[in-house]
C-alpha cells in the first residue's frame, strides 16, 4: 500500500491479545494520533457517475 | 535460437508418434508480424507448424491449468518456472508433462519495435543478433540486444530450471545483473510522487484483462473482478477501480510471479504492469531469499512459517 502512495502512517498492522487491554489502548490512541496528523485522506474518492 | 526448431520438432514428432503424450503445446506463426500464437499439436504432422524465434514470449504454462491428459511442452526458462508453481500449486502434475526445455536468449519487445516506427511493420525477420524490420517500402535492421523485453533484460534464468529434454546446449545465465533498478525508483519517490506516477502509468488502461488473461498465475474460476456478489470492485474506468484491479491483481501474485512479462507483452496499450508485479517480486527475494520456480520441493513463502521470518511492520 505504501508502495501505491498511500502514507506509511495511514495503516497500521498490530497483534493484540483479548488479554492485552494496555496494548490495544496504545496502539488505538497511537493510530488515532498518527492518522490524525495526516488529514483526511485525499487518494481513493469515487467521483458519482455523471448521468446525462 | 532459430537452429532449435529443428530439434524441438524432431523431440515433439517422437513423443507424438510413440504416443506418450496426447498433445505437445509449442508455437506457431501468427497473422500479424512479432505475434507468434500457441498451437496444440495433437497428431505428428501438426508438429510442422512449430515455430521457434524471438517473438515466442507467450508462456506456455498458462494452457496446462487443471489439464488431465499428458501433455508435452516447449518450455524456455520462465515457462518451466512457471510449469514448477503449476506442479506446486496442484494445477498439473509432473508426470503428466514431458518438458522439451529451449535455452532461452531473450525475446524481442513488440511494443518497443512498433513504436520505433511510424507506418506499419509488415515483416520482422531475424538473423542471429540482428533483426530486420520491414515498414512501409523500408528496411531497418536493429540490434535484437536493443530490442529485448525489459524483463529478458534482466532475466538471470535462461535455461529451463526442469525439463526432460533440451533441445540445445544451456545457455550462460546473465552475470551481476540488477534486477531491481526500476522498482527501487519507485521506492525512492515521496507517498505523492508514486500515487501520481501509477496514476498516470494506469491512465490508458481499458480493462481489457488480456493481462490477467495471458498469465499463467491467473487461473482463478471466477477471477475477484468477475464476482458479482460481492462485487469487490467496480467494473468501470474510475482509476480508482483501475487501480485496486491491478494492485490486487498484483497481490495474488505475490510470491508466485516469475516476472516472464506475459502481462507487459499482452498490453494493448503498452503499460508496464510488472513494476506492480515486480515490487513483490523483490519483497519475497529480498525478505524470505525466494525466487519463484526453481525447485519443486520448497514450499512458497506465503504458505510456510519459519521463526525467522521478518516482521517489521507489526507491532
Amino acid at each position: 500500500m505504501e508502495h501505491m502512495g498511500i502514507e506509511p502512517d495511514r495503516i497500521h498492522f498490530s497483534w493484540i491479545s483479548s488479554a492485552e487491554s494496555t496494548k490495544f489502548v496504545e496502539v488505538v490512541k497511537e493510530v488515532t494520533e498518527k492518522v490524525k496528523a495526516l488529514g483526511p485522506q485525499q487518494h481513493f474518492h469515487k467521483t458519482d457517475v455523471k448521468v446525462a | 535460437m532459430l537452429e532449435y526448431i529443428d530439434e524441438i520438432k524432431k523431440q515433439s514428432e517422437k513423443l507424438l508418434k510413440e504416443g506418450s503424450v496426447e498433445m505437445v503445446i509449442g508455437f506457431r506463426k501468427g497473422s500479424l508480424p512479432m505475434m507468434n500464437e500457441p498451437c496444440f499439436a495433437r497428431t505428428p504432422e501438426d508438429v510442422n507448424q512449430f515455430v521457434w524465434d524471438s517473438n515466442c514470449g507467450i508462456n506456455l504454462a498458462n494452457y496446462l491449468t487443471n489439464r488431465t491428459e499428458k501433455i508435452g511442452i516447449i518450455a524456455k526458462g520462465c515457462d518451466s518456472r512457471n510449469i514448477v508453481t503449476h506442479i506446486i500449486e496442484n494445477k498439473i502434475s509432473r508426470d503428466q508433462l514431458v518438458i522439451i526445455g529451449v535455452p532461452c536468449q531473450g525475446m524481442i519487445d513488440k511494443h518497443k519495435i512498433t513504436a520505433m516506427f511510424t507506418q506499419e511493420i509488415q515483416s520482422v525477420v531475424e538473423d542471429g543478433d540482428k533483426i530486420v524490420v520491414t515498414a512501409g517500402d523500408k528496411e531497418t535492421p536493429l540490434d535484437k540486444s536493443d530490442v529485448l523485453q525489459k524483463n529478458c533484460l534482466v532475466c538471470t534464468h535462461r535455461n529451463p530450471v526442469v525439463h526432460d529434454v533440451l533441445v540445445a546446449d544451456p545457455v550462460a545465465e546473465p552475470q551481476d545483473v540488477d534486477r531491481y533498478a526500476d522498482v527501487r525508483e519507485i521506492e525512492a519517490m515521496t507517498s505523492q510522487e508514486k500515487w501520481d506516477y501509477f496514476e498516470s502509468l494506469l491512465s490508458a488502461c481499458i480493462r481489457c484483462y488480456a493481462c490477467k488473461n495471458a498469465c499463467p498465475l491467473c487461473y482463478c474460476p471466477t477471477c475477484f473482478v468477475d464476482e458479482s456478489k460481492p462485487q469487490w470492485v467496480g467494473k468501470g474506468q474510475d482509476p480508482t477501480d483501475v487501480r485496486t484491479f491491478h494492485f490486487l491483481r498484483a497481490f495474488h501474485c505475490a510470491g508466485r510471479c516469475t516476472d516472464c512479462g506475459a502481462c507487459e507483452r499482452a498490453c494493448p496499450v503498452g503499460i508496464n504492469m510488472r513494476v506492480f508485479t515486480k515490487k513483490l517480486e523483490k519483497d519475497s527475494f529480498e525478505q524470505f531469499g525466494w525466487e519463484t520456480g526453481l525447485s519443486l520441493d520448497e514450499r512458497p513463502p506465503l504458505d510456510s512459517f519459519r521463526p525467522d521470518d521478518s516482521d517489521e511492520f507489526i507491532r
